[in-house]
């Protein structure tokens, strides 16, 4: 489409590229076997739950520790190498350098590395697949004693430990490319892009950045010490007096699983704001840009953005009411939980601001902006519910959970990655995507995933536990949930129907799209600018007719002293060609 | 401020959407001819001669607060596992957590660490006299080097003495029977000392590529470069084992 797409042609071609915009490719393609493979697992889940007679190709009908496994490596695809991979590392490849005039990252080698140890990490883990006795079955969350002895369980040898080295590759991957990003925005910013004229989003990378650095490092040493729990003896994790299958551990030690559960939640609650920060920066930026009004408050905005990431590090403990943990230490982590419920309401009624003040136009990528909105209401008004530490001795492990945060964090995120994806697609292939198909993938995916999450509070409160492989066995005590399971099952299968459209839409439009004008979506922020390296000149999202008349915006790269009908007629030094 | 002076017209400051603030230097009038010497309104890459030195510090710091975090959390364990504990049959509760003397070589061993920093801080030093990198870089000898070097190496003794210190502690209370699995303080001590040792070994190779790339590397820049990120890691490195230490002798 531009300048920049054709200089980029060259550089990945190279199989181990240091361009950004090819491993933005890379990493989108990791995400999306990442999420074939996830959906595919998480069919599973919905057939057997709903016809637990089924026999599956292949497998025959699965066991309940077949089962476990198929739960558990779902949500460690999903939440690592899709909801992790895409927002956080293939979005900041794409557009981070662009969005602020900076000639590359900082190290792309490293940025490159980054991106193979992922991958590795990715093989690694499907590999649990393949070891004797199969994946694990701890959960993504690998709760000790169960993750700590081989004996434990199927899949609690060799598939544990392909799924910790996994673990600690991704960490080191994901500490990596932050490093980078990090750096990238701190010291490689172009000229004329101070700080207070970076977009929401490249803030939002830097918060969510920083947690990574902190997180993923937290998350390293609590995987070294299981490891050296399960290899060379030690006794962090492992109580006393432990039975498995029948048998009495020896050894007598007495070990805290508890503090597998405070590291491991030090690191998995803000990996919730990891992917979901960049989905509320490109939210900002699309409501802006499709109502064609700035920001309002962009200072507001910014402060309880960060906010977020800081409150975010300090609320792990909501995870853990009902596992023995201080009941005082509860409450206070009910009160952080609360509390950032504020900044977060913030952040909502300002976009709710922005939808009143102007008039939204309806492209796909704005209804996937929308979709976003409605899932971070929806699946947000229930946190506060379940940061009663009161309330959530009752809802703890039932679907009302497992509905929260499948809407606030799978749903919303997914539904900005679509929009992500949609806005920046001419950026990959000079394309548009096709608006009919995505408006068709967007209402579609939109009542399944509804029709799929919402129902599930409603088993959740009465009482449909999670991890249980069927709902009526020998007790009947849930039985009479069984048609509320069906229906979401249709619905889960609506949601992946829909998934083919936008893959054909997605692969179809890169040969066959219309192509795409230099700033299709007349859009303020860098990486929309016709010249490489621009300089910038004004704040991000000067939408509106005051900015640059007879136009309805000033992109960042475009003086106001360029427009011929301004007061202005020369040009001041920019200091760069 | 004073007025200035200028032919053109200047740009009128309009509202601007962002977070406000001061808006960049490079659009103020001068009155001059636009006193450009500020590095900032220039594209990345030509940002003055400290430019990667500064690129690579912070990346290098950013590492390491990091792994200041992977220490926290080993160190976590260190609080709570004395504290967790069992019932026994006749309802008394038993903690397993036996504190043990540690190896007293390891005050040895914090000394060298701690001389280390210093002939390292020095050897940095060196390589940053202003007078000396001059010479180097008009290529007329290289005094710096030359005088960074035997710092270096000495630092890379040390270093070198400080691991086989460990070795020997880890050797002394193997002799007396204290093994990684033998109880929840030898594990913590183990792991601990070998997180830190495993640490060091990746800077004393940091190290040896610091001082082949002394030698090596064409640009007076690069050779700073490399230097200087091995020392901001050894001296994190030698802060973290203060903490690990002071944990070890004090607070078992």
């Amino acid at each position: 489409m531009n300048a920049e797409a054709k200089t980029t042609v060259n550089p990945s071609r190279r199989f181990f590229t240091t361009d950004s915009l090819a491993l933005a490719r890379l990493y989108l393609f990791l995400g999306l076997a990442a999420v074939v493979a996830g959906t595919l697992l998480s069919l599973i889940i919905r057939i057997h739950r709903t016809w637990p007679a089924f026999a599956f190709p292949f497998a025959g009908v699965p066991t309940p520790e077949q089962y476990l496994a198929v739960v558990t490596m779902h949500g460690t695809l999903m939440i690592f190498f899709v909801l992790t991979v895409v927002p956080q590392f293939a979005f900041p490849n794409l557009v981070l350098a662009r969005q602020i005039g900076a000639p590359g990252m900082a190290f792309p080698r490293l940025n490159a590395a980054a991106f193979w140890v992922a991958l590795a990490s990715l093989l690694v883990l499907l590999a649990a697949f393949f070891v004797p006795q199969g994946a694990p079955i701890s959960g993504w969350t690998s709760y000790p004693p169960l993750s700590a002895i081989a004996a434990a369980g199927p899949g609690q040898g060799a598939g544990m430990d392909c799924w910790l080295a996994a673990i600690a590759l991704f960490c080191l991957a994901a500490i990596a490319a932050s490093i980078n990003f990090l750096i990238t925005i701190a010291l490689r910013r172009g000229p004329g892009m101070s700080w207070s004229r970076l977009p929401l989003t490249v803030w939002s990378w830097l918060a969510s950045s920083a947690l990574t650095v902190i997180a993923f490092s937290a998350l390293l040493a609590a995987a070294a010490m299981l490891l050296a729990d399960r290899h060379l003896g030690t006794s962090f994790f492992v109580p006393s007096g432990e039975v498995i299958n029948g048998f009495a551990l020896t050894g007598g030690a007495s070990g805290s699983p508890m503090l597998w559960l405070h590291l491991f939640w030090f690191f998995g609650h803000p990996e919730v704001y990891i992917s979901i920060l960049p989905g509320m920066g490109l939210t900002s930026l699309l409501l802006a840009n499709f109502t064609r009004r700035p920001v309002p408050a962009p200072r507001f905005m910014l402060a309880a953005l960060l906010l977020i990431g800081v409150l975010g590090l300090g609320v792990w403990g909501h995870h853990l009411f009902v596992s023995g943990m201080n009941p005082y230490a509860g409450t206070a982590f009910g009160l952080t939980t609360m509390a950032i419920a504020i900044p977060s309401s913030a952040e909502v009624l300002i976009w709710l601001l922005m939808l009143f003040r102007g008039r939204i136009q309806l492209k796909t990528p704005a209804l996937f902006t929308l979709g976003f909105l409605s899932f971070f209401i929806s699946g947000g008004l229930t946190g506060p519910i379940l940061a009663q530490p009161a309330l959530d001795a009752y809802l703890h492990n039932t679907f009302f959970v497992v509905a929260h945060f499948h809407l606030v964090m799978a749903m919303a995120g997914v539904f900005s990655i679509f929009a992500g994806i949609y806005y920046w697609y001419p950026l990959l292939t000079g394309r548009l995507m096709n608006e009919t198909l995505g408006h068709l993938h967007f209402w579609i995916s939109l009542i399944g995933a509804y029709g799929t999450f919402f129902p599930m509070h409603l088993a959740g409160l009465a009482g449909e536990p999670r991890h249980y492989a069927q709902l009526a066995g020998p007790i009947q005590s849930f039985a009479n949930l069984i048609p509320v399971e069906r229906g979401i099952s249709f619905a889960a299968f609506m949601l992946v129907a829909a998934q083919f459209i936008f893959l054909f839409n997605v692969f179809r439009s890169a040969r066959h799209g219309a192509p795409a004008p230099d700033n299709p979506w007349r859009a303020t922020t860098l990486e929309w600018a016709p010249i490489l390296h621009p300089t910038t000149w004004c704040s991000p999202c000067a939408y509106g007719s005051e900015f640059a008349p007879p136009d309805d915006f000033l992109p960042q790269w475009q003086s106001r002293a360029s427009i011929p009908d301004s007061p202005v007629s020369t040009p001041g030094k920019s200091g760069v060609s | 401020m004073p007025a200035t002076f200028t032919r053109h017209q200047v740009e009128v400051e309009h509202r601007d959407t962002g977070y406000g603030g001061k808006p960049p230097v490079d659009r103020r009038p001068t009155g001059g001819g636009g006193g450009d010497d500020n590095w900032d309104s220039r594209s990345s890459g030509r940002r003055g001669p400290r430019e990667l030195l500064i690129r690579y510090r912070l990346a290098v710091l950013s590492a390491l607060a990091g792994d200041f975090v992977f220490f926290a959390v080993l160190v976590s364990a260190f609080f709570v596992r004395p504290t967790s504990g069992h019932i026994d049959a006749s309802a008394s509760f038993i903690s397993d957590w036996h504190p043990f003397a540690i190896p007293p070589i390891l005050w040895i061993n914090t000394a060298i660490l701690l001389l280390s920093t210093v002939t390292i801080e020095i050897a940095r030093r060196q390589l940053f006299h202003e007078i000396d990198v001059m010479e180097e870089w008009l290529g007329l000898g290289r005094p710096a080097v030359k005088r960074a070097a035997p710092w270096l190496l000495t630092t890379i003794l040390l270093g070198g003495l400080f691991l086989t210190g460990q070795w020997i502690a880890w050797q002394q209370l193997a002799s007396q029977g204290l093994f990684f699995s033998t109880n929840p303080n030898s594990h913590f001590f183990y792991l601990v000392t070998g997180a830190h040792g495993f640490h060091l070994l990746l800077g004393i190779g940091a190290l040896i590529f610091a001082f082949i790339a002394m030698f090596q590397f064409k640009r007076v820049e690069m050779r700073q470069i490399a230097l200087d990120c091995t020392t901001w890691y050894w001296h994190a490195m030698s802060l973290f084992w203060i903490f690990l230490f002071t944990l070890l002798v004090c607070f078992q």
